[in-house]
This record gives structure tokens, C-alpha cells and sequence, in this order.
């Protein structure tokens, strides 16, 4: 299937000044190659640190002015350049964030929802998106500091799903959530892939990848580890890297040794 | 609405302590003062002149043999009763004294408040908006120029340029020397430049604080996520609303700083306002007429902050519905 997104050789580098007028490149992501699929779920799981949230906003366009991008994201076939991103951002690609302080603290949910437009049609698709999460017509009518965590993780989703979008990033939705909420919040991803989606499935968690996604990219100080279908780390067949591996062996049904990570 | 009026009552006791204390604190630096009022008020040459009988007369005017803690108590005892006493230079009372002058400078005072917050503001959000270009350049340095320099010296350059140079405006007073009827037009023209001095240099500091939200703000979650969203208009929809709320604070905060400012700015100016009487007293030793104008400017200073509080339990959602609901 031709994928809807595809990441090839990204690197993306920091320029800073350092001591006296001498620059500093930092390096954050080294050569990242992955695709999303349309209708699949793609995990990039990897510690804190090792480049996930830089290559949500490297998709986004939304890359502060000192990073410098190299190799190339395609969206649909056409390269997306960061003007052809922000022509897309809130109509075929969404974001998914982290947490409640993706919110404006002081304005109520629904207006945000609607992003200022107050005609019927965006009043109901913003109702729909929230019934949708089992979120009655009174959230509309609260500020962000008046939903709790799983609320504010489904308000999050339905801002998202609001544009029936084609390509979806999900940077981390799913910290601090319990088990029940997770999975739950989960299931809702697999349910907009099953609608025609590419999700793009942002974490830490290599468990949580396992259970969603049809495909895991392992990410590790900036660079792909590791490619490979989410059953594999079922049974630990055909994962390659020594990295995976001892991710592997790491996750609790398998013993949890943490030698070699 | 009634942790609203909790929280007034609450305040209203603060302020009494707080104006307890500010005038026990002006009391004692001027008991502390090395100025003798009589030398002071009637000059070395007179009071030689002048018999024991006479000197004693008016060193018992002066109050200058009455115990420290005699004085203050007298004082206190008498404004608790509602009545702040007799200015000893003008020979009024303090209260007639202060409500003339006060009349003479709040149409200063208040066009330098609104100037200051309006402009500081606007200036604020743009060089926030533009960090690092050539508006924000120009915008910062203004701002650190105008801060690092002091207001009296800003009144006396004006001075100069307008009053000496160019002649388009008076030098001094509220009105021209000698006239009785004094036009609006007037007026306006002698308040121009103590206003200016006033709204520049309290301009600066509004400018600088909202750069730092707006540049707070824009680098926030909730600012990304509105760009991801391909929203338009966040400056209007997120970054505006959100700085309207420290401004609200930083606006009734810097009435201290408008009066304080003054008494500097009419000095130069020769502007027969409050912050003049205040010198005047200060250096005349006219006690109850300096421990008045330092009571009722507290008290202003204090309603001003009191004021941002409870606006602010309004304006934003989480104090107001988490109040209501707690």
C-alpha cells in the first residue's frame, strides 16, 4: 500500500551560539526513515530524549527558526514542505498532544473546539466529536482546569478527529493515564486507523506500542533502530538490532533483564 | 459572591495595619529629620531678630518641644476621630489642603495611568510578537534606556527642549503667572509636559513585563497546539487574552509608581499638585499636613492593588469558577 506519510533520511540539527560568537550544531535526529501507512497504526517508540516529540513538529512544520531539516517528508506522495504543512495542519494532518496544557487555560473547551467559529455546521461537528468520546454537551461549557486527566485526553482526540484527518500524530496521549483509561484511549486510535487513517502512534511505552500498533519503529539517541511488524515483539522473532532485542527481554513477560540497555 | 466579600473585609484590615504603619514610619523619619522647622520656615536672620517670648510662641506652634510619642498619639487619637488637623504652612486644614491639589494633579495622574498602560501595552505586544527583529530591538532599547534614567532628569530635558528651545510650552506652574481665570486650554497646555514625563517612564516598565509574557505565551503548549491546528488569528484569540491578565495587575500596580513619580516630576515642573505639598511638608516639617498626604496617597496605592484583586477574580475563569465551586 503506498503509505500516506514517509520519512526519509530526516536529520534535524540545532544551530546554538556557545561560549564567545562560536556555534554549536546539535544534532537531535540522525537519519530517520519510517511510513505510515493509511487504515495501520506506525509506533516510534524510544526513551525520553531520543528525538519523538522534534519529528511530531519536523511533520507539523512547527520547528523553531534554529533547527536545520535535511532529508525529506512526504506527505501523500509530494514532498510537505513546511509551507504545504501549514496549508494542511488542522484540515488532513492533526496533532494529538501530550496533555491538558495543549489548552488555552482561559477560554472554555467548545470555543476552542471550533477554533473561533461559532456557524452551525461547526457547532455540530464540534457536538459530534465530542459525543464521540462520551463527552456530554456541558464540557462545551468548561474551562481546560475543569476536566480531569481522561477528560482532557478525549477533549484533546476530538479536537483531532474534528477534521476527519487523514494522516494523525499522536505525541505520548497516554502518560499518567491507568491501565483501563490507556487502553481505552488506545482503542480509540485503532478505531480512526480502521476508518482510513494513518496513525502515527508516539511513545514511550513499548507495551502499550505492542498492543496498538501494526508496525514498531524503535528510536534511540536520534536514530531508527529498528523497523518491524508489532508482532515481533510478541515473540521476540525478527527483531534485528541488539537494542530491540534487549528491549525485548527488557518488557515484563520476558523477564525483565535490563542488561545491554 | 460572599468569598468575595470575606476576602474585601480581609483586605480592608490589611490596609489599616499597612496605614498604621506608613504613617508611624513617615512620623518617625521626620522626627528623625535634621531640618528645625523654624530655621526652616522663618530663616536664621529673623528668628535673631525675634524675642525669647516670640521664639517660644512659635516653637509651641511648631510643636518642635512636644515628646515624639505625644505628637504621633495626639495625631492618631484626632484622625481616628475624622480629623486630620490644620497644615501648619498653608494654615488650613490638612484635608482642604490635600483635595485641592489632589484636584490639580489627577488629571495628570490619570492620563499618565492610562497612557502608560495603553502605549506600555501595545508596545509590549509588539516587540513580544516580533522577538528578535528590529521592532523588538527598537522597542527594548526605549524601554531600557527610558528605565535606566532617572525621571527628574527626563522632566528636565523636556523642560529644556519644549520650554527653552522651541518655546511651544511653559515652563512651569498650571497655569500662567498671574491670571486669575485659567482656560482649559491652558490648563492642558501646562499639564502636557509633567504628563509626558509621568507616561514615558512608567511606559517602559508595562512595555517590558508584557514582551516577557507575550513571549512566554507564545512559546506555550497551548500556542503550538492552536498553530497545529492551523488556527488564525492566535494573537488575537490566545496571546492577547492571556497577557490582559497580568497587564490588569501591572496596570493597578503601577498607580505606586505614577504617584511616587510625581512628586519628583511636579517639583521640577513647578506644578502645584499633590507631590509639590508633599516636598513642601516634608522639607517645611509640616507634620499633619505630610502624614495626611502620606495616609490618603497609601490608601490610593492600596485601593489600586485591592481593585486588580478583585477585577482579577472576574476576568479569569480558574480563580472565579474555582472559587465558586471551593
Amino acid at each position: 500500500m503506498e503509505p500516506i506519510l514517509s520519512v526519509d533520511r530526516l536529520s534535524i540539527t540545532f544551530t546554538r551560539y556557545g561560549r564567545g560568537l562560536s556555534r554549536v550544531e546539535l544534532p537531535a535526529i540522525r537519519e530517520v526513515s519510517l511510513a505510515v501507512e493509511p487504515g495501520q497504526v506506525t509506533a516510534v517508540v524510544g526513551e525520553s530524549g531520543a528525538g519523538k516529540s522534534l519529528l511530531a513538529h519536523a511533520i507539523l512544520g512547527l520547528l523553531p527558526e534554529n533547527a536545520r531539516v535535511e532529508g525529506t517528508i512526504s506527505y501523500n506522495g509530494v514532498p510537505l514542505t513546511p509551507e504545504r504543512a501549514e496549508a494542511l495542519r488542522g484540515r488532513e494532518i492533526s496533532l494529538i498532544p501530550q496533555g491538558v496544557t495543549y489548552l488555552d487555560p482561559i477560554m472554555k473547551v467548545g470555543q476552542q473546539l471550533r477554533r473561533g467559529r461559532n456557524d452551525r455546521s461547526a457547532r455540530a461537528r464540534c457536538r459530534a466529536a465530542l459525543e464521540r468520546y462520551g463527552l456530554g454537551p456541558e464540557v462545551e461549557e468548561r474551562y481546560p482546569f475543569e476536566l480531569s486527566g481522561g477528560m482532557a485526553r478525549r477533549v484533546l482526540i476530538a479536537c483531532a478527529v474534528m477534521d476527519a484527518p487523514r494522516l494523525i500524530v499522536a505525541d505520548e496521549p497516554t502518560p499518567g493515564l491507568d491501565v483501563k483509561v490507556a487502553q481505552r484511549v488506545l482503542g480509540h486510535f485503532r478505531e480512526l486507523a480502521e476508518e482510513g487513517a494513518g496513525v502515527l502512534f508516539i511513545t514511550h511505552d513499548l507495551e502499550l506500542a505492542c498492543v496498538v500498533a501494526h508496525k514498531v519503529v524503535v528510536l534511540r539517541e536520534g536514530r531508527t533502530v529498528d523497523e518491524v511488524p508489532a508482532c515481533c515483539f510478541q515473540t521476540g522473532e525478527g527483531l534485528s538490532h541488539p537494542y530491540s532485542l534487549a528491549l525485548w527481554r527488557a518488557m515484563p513477560k520476558n523477564g525483565m533483564e535490563v542488561s545491554g540497555l | 459572591m460572599r468569598h468575595r466579600l470575606q476576602f474585601t473585609a480581609k483586605k480592608l484590615f490589611c490596609m489599616a495595619l499597612l496605614l498604621l504603619g506608613v504613617s508611624l514610619t513617615a512620623f518617625l523619619l521626620m522626627a528623625a529629620s535634621p531640618l528645625d522647622p523654624l530655621q526652616t520656615n522663618i530663616g536664621q536672620a529673623a528668628l535673631g531678630t525675634m524675642s525669647p517670648e516670640q521664639i517660644a510662641k512659635l516653637e509651641e506652634y511648631w510643636g518642635v518641644n512636644t515628646p515624639a510619642a505625644e505628637r504621633y498619639l495626639g495625631w492618631l487619637g484626632d484622625v481616628l476621630r475624622g480629623d486630620f488637623g490644620t497644615s501648619l504652612l498653608y494654615r488650613r486644614p490638612v484635608l482642604e489642603v490635600i483635595g485641592q491639589r489632589l484636584r490639580a494633579s489627577l488629571g495628570v495622574l490619570v492620563c499618565a495611568w492610562v497612557l502608560s498602560g495603553v502605549l506600555g501595552l501595545a508596545l509590549g505586544v509588539l516587540a513580544g510578537a516580533n522577538r528578535g527583529r528590529w521592532p523588538d530591538r527598537l522597542v527594548r532599547g526605549y524601554c531600557l534606556t527610558i528605565s535606566s534614567t532617572p525621571s527628574f532628569w527626563l522632566a528636565l530635558l523636556l523642560l529644556m527642549v519644549f520650554a527653552v528651545w522651541l518655546k511651544v510650552l511653559p515652563i512651569g506652574f498650571s497655569g500662567p503667572v498671574g491670571v486669575e481665570s485659567v482656560s482649559l486650554w491652558e490648563r492642558l497646555r501646562h499639564a502636557f509636559l509633567p504628563g509626558l514625563t509621568l507616561s514615558v517612564t512608567g511606559m517602559a516598565n508595562i512595555a517590558l513585563h508584557t514582551r516577557e509574557k507575550v513571549i512566554d505565551v507564545l512559546g506555550s503548549d497551548y500556542v503550538l497546539f492552536a498553530r497545529a491546528r492551523g488556527e488564525r488569528g492566535i494573537l488575537r484569540r490566545h496571546v492577547l487574552r492571556n497577557v490582559a491578565l497580568p497587564a490588569i495587575t501591572l496596570q493597578f500596580a503601577s498607580v505606586g509608581e505614577i504617584i511616587g513619580g510625581s512628586v519628583l516630576v511636579e517639583q521640577v515642573f513647578s506644578y502645584p499638585g499633590l507631590g509639590q505639598a508633599a516636598v513642601a511638608a516634608g522639607l517645611g516639617g509640616d507634620l499633619p499636613l505630610l502624614l495626611g498626604i502620606t495616609v490618603i496617597t497609601a490608601a490610593i496605592v492600596f485601593a489600586g492593588n485591592l481593585i486588580a484583586d478583585l477585577l482579577y477574580g472576574v476576568v479569569d475563569p480558574r480563580i472565579r469558577r474555582g472559587a465558586a465551586r471551593g
